[in-house]
């Protein structure tokens, strides 16, 4: 943790954990180049240090095998503004972050050695459960702490074989009031993102033009969490929250859920195919339609 | 060991002195000997000196014991739960629950803490549906209807605090039963009871009452105020809920807190269904509608129930209109944590700890912290079984409480897609 005195804690100080995806899936066919993308990402960095001396930042990689901590502002080798030392902050999260993608790589090595490559999404929710995780140590460190809050700086697609692990960091964000905020830059929308950023409170952008992205960055995200109330930062445009069906895939309005492990179908089964629990006939028109005969003479 | 479970921090290491039930005659000073026994807080370091017990470790035994406990009875009984729960509260606000002997009085107390364990409830359940019964002048009243909003219930509880007359524990039975014996065959019907009074004043058979409730399936728990009563105790076996009494408040607060995760369903109890339900889409910001819940105009921010179209305010709901139960996919997901649990972490052995040959991870995969090598003291670490990564005491808690994922097993590819091809 910071060193400074704890009465120096103010409602703007801001502890931001920022999660980088490193995907080599994605960034092999972005068309904003890799590089280029840190010289924004490192610059908006150095900007959120700038703005209040113990602000705190921590950076997270995710990748496509592995996640990792590449750099902690707290840990590394301050006071460093006064010796002139600001660029150690970019030597040493480029060496750690060239050594987690190497490592990335390898264990992507190890992979397709047993199990051809299916999915090329990031490993948000390990990254999102790591990030919780360091919030959670920042809450404990006593009852003046800076306020938290994670970027996903994400590119990648969703894999839809961490919905569960993401929704369960999302509600336990939400609990503990830790906004996620994220910056999609993508070709879709992705909608785990979108829904993180709705139900925490946070802002979920999608940067139009990529060869502007600090100015996106410095302007939507840089913003600590009580001036934010006083901007009039970039409102959801609407979040989908329609449910996929679990037969096939196929998003739907309506639909049936299993009492017992609230699997969804689009049709009536038999038999649930999550937990093997066999159905009787679908009561619940009766029930609801009951259920309104009781209520009529009421009203 | 007693109702207490641990909470006097040393229970389990002594014996109960003898001298426990004459605490009352003892003078002021000797008192805050007795009650904060200020010399188990101490124990010996390997020089001799005498330090504060560490708390933690003990907190977290306390804690791994639970646990453990709850994951053996997941094991035992098949993990099924009762996620869809029709619950009735029902507070008796007799006579006695004015008695002063919780601060300011039992009924505020109880109020407070039914309060907070609704929010609770309707967090870890966001499909079930809650009611509020209470007793007074041994006539059993209904303050709320079985619904989904906390706020509305929590308005009319603040709303009824006072008390007078006897406690019927069969008239609220009955009107509880009448109200339960509608909700669809699906759900799990649940009566809790926080029960003040040292009787119940019943106009007929009560025994015949708790059959009828058996019959109908209503798991029946009771949390007591003042003391065990065998008509409560017989109630909760008959009808397979739980029986507690609370000692102090935030001995009530624990007891209260532990009915707001769905309780293991037995398979017999409710009938497996396929329930219709609608996941409405929000509407844009900007548009104008009149909602039927509230029958007002309001802009923006509704939804709309995708068979008939009417407007509601909230989400999970059930439409006015054609009766569909309206939800949106997180109210689902919030609930998956109850069904995919993740398994409990292994402390880490000594012997591992000790092994030169072994190069353990220095700090903490979750958040980080330094993680000491403690010597020949309890180990401060603990791994999964899965990803075989550390975590410190704290993110150990913290994970298992709150977050429901593994930081280390959800970081690592290899290990997730054999997990992912399970399911």
């Amino acid at each position: 943790m910071p060193s400074a005195p704890t009465k120096l804690y103010a409602d703007d100080v801001s502890l931001l954990v920022v999660l980088l995806d490193t995907n080599p899936f994605f960034w092999s066919t972005s068309s904003l180049p890799f590089s280029k993308f840190l010289s924004h990402v490192l610059s908006f960095l150095n900007s959120i240090l700038l703005l209040n001396q113990i602000n705190q930042i921590v950076v997270i990689a995710t990748g496509c095998n592995s996640c990792d901590y590449i750099y902690d502002s707290s840990l590394s080798t301050n006071p460093g503004i006064e010796n002139g030392k600001l660029p150690a902050l970019c030597s040493e999260l480029l060496k750690k972050l060239e050594d987690f993608v190497t490592r990335d790589e390898q264990l992507n090595k190890q992979q397709s050695q047993s199990l051809p490559p299916t999915t090329t999404s990031s490993l948000l929710s390990g990254s999102l459960s790591m990030a919780l995780c360091y919030i959670q140590r920042v809450f404990r460190s006593g009852p003046l702490h800076p306020h938290p809050r994670i970027l996903c700086v994400q590119g990648s697609s969703d894999g839809p074989e961490q919905y569960v692990a993401i929704m369960n960091s999302i509600f336990s964000a939400q609990r503990s009031m830790v906004p996620i905020d994220s910056c999609y830059i993508g070709s879709n929308n992705s909608a785990f993102l979108q829904q993180a950023s709705y139900i925490t409170g946070g802002v979920y952008q999608k940067p139009q033009q990529l060869d502007g992205l600090f100015q996106y960055l410095s302007t939507v995200f840089a913003t600590d969490l009580h001036s934010r109330t006083f901007l009039q930062l970039p409102k959801s445009v609407g979040v989908d929250f329609r449910a996929s069906c679990f037969c096939h895939k196929k998003t739907i309005d309506m639909g049936f859920i299993c009492s017992v492990c609230l699997s969804i179908f689009c049709k009536h089964h038999k038999k649930c195919s999550t937990c093997g629990s066999v159905f009787g006939q679908a009561q619940s028109d009766v029930a609801s339609a009951s259920n309104l005969k009781r209520k009529t003479p009421e009203t | 060991m007693n109702n207490g479970n641990g909470r006097r921090l040393n229970g389990e290491t002594e014996e109960d002195d003898d001298d426990e039930g004459s605490e009352g005659d003892l003078d002021a000073w000797e008192r805050t000997y007795a009650d904060e026994r200020s010399w188990e807080s101490l124990q010996e370091d390997e020089s001799g000196l005498l330090r504060p017990m560490d708390n933690k470790t003990l907190y977290h035994a306390q804690y791994r014991r639970r646990i453990r406990s709850l994951s053996s009875q997941a094991t035992t009984s098949r993990i099924q739960k009762g996620l869809i729960r029709y619950l009735y509260i029902v507070v008796d606000l007799s006579r006695a629950a004015a008695e002063m002997d919780y601060r300011p009085s039992r009924m505020a107390v109880v109020a407070k803490h039914v309060e907070a364990f609704i929010r609770e409830f309707f967090d870890q359940n966001p499909l079930s549906q809650l009611g509020l019964v209470t007793i007074k002048d041994g006539i059993a009243h209904c303050l709320t209807d079985l619904g989904g909003s906390p706020e509305s219930h929590v308005k009319a509880l603040m709303g009824k605090l006072e008390c007078s007359g006897e406690s019927s524990l069969q008239n609220a039975l009955d009107l509880v039963h009448g109200y339960l014996n509608q909700v669809p065959s699906y759900g799990h019907r649940e009566v809790l009871i926080l029960y003040s009074a040292l009787s119940t004043c019943d106009p007929g058979d009560i025994l015949e009452t708790i059959q009828k409730c058996k019959k109908s399936k209503m798991r029946c728990s009771v949390i007591g105020l003042s003391a065990e009563i065998f008509i409560c105790k017989h109630l909760c076996q008959e009808t397979g809920g739980s029986y507690s009494v609370a000692m102090d408040e935030s001995h009530f607060k624990e007891l209260i807190l532990e009915h707001a995760p769905p309780p293991p369903a037995i398979a017999e109890f409710a009938i497996a269904n396929l329930i219709k339900m609608g996941f409405p889409q929000r509407a844009a910001e900007s548009s104008i509608a009149i909602c039927s819940c509230h029958k007002e105009a309001k802009v923006g921010g509704g939804y709309t129930c995708p068979r008939c179209k009417a407007r509601v305010c909230e989400l999970p709901t059930e439409c006015r209109i054609c009766g569909l139960t309206l939800i949106s996919s997180p109210h689902l997901a919030r609930s998956y944590h109850h069904l995919f649990p993740i398994v409990p972490f292994d402390e880490v052995s000594s012997s591992v700890l000790s092994d030169p040959h072994n190069r353990l991870p220095r700090s903490c995969f979750g958040c980080q912290q330094s993680l000491p090598n403690p010597g020949n003291k309890p180990s401060l670490r603990v791994a999964c079984p899965k990803c075989k990564q550390h975590f410190c005491l704290d993110c150990d808690i913290y994970i298992h409480e709150s977050l429901h994922n593994c930081p280390g097993c959800e970081s690592f590819r290899h290990l997730k897609s054999p997990i992912a091809t399970e399911e």
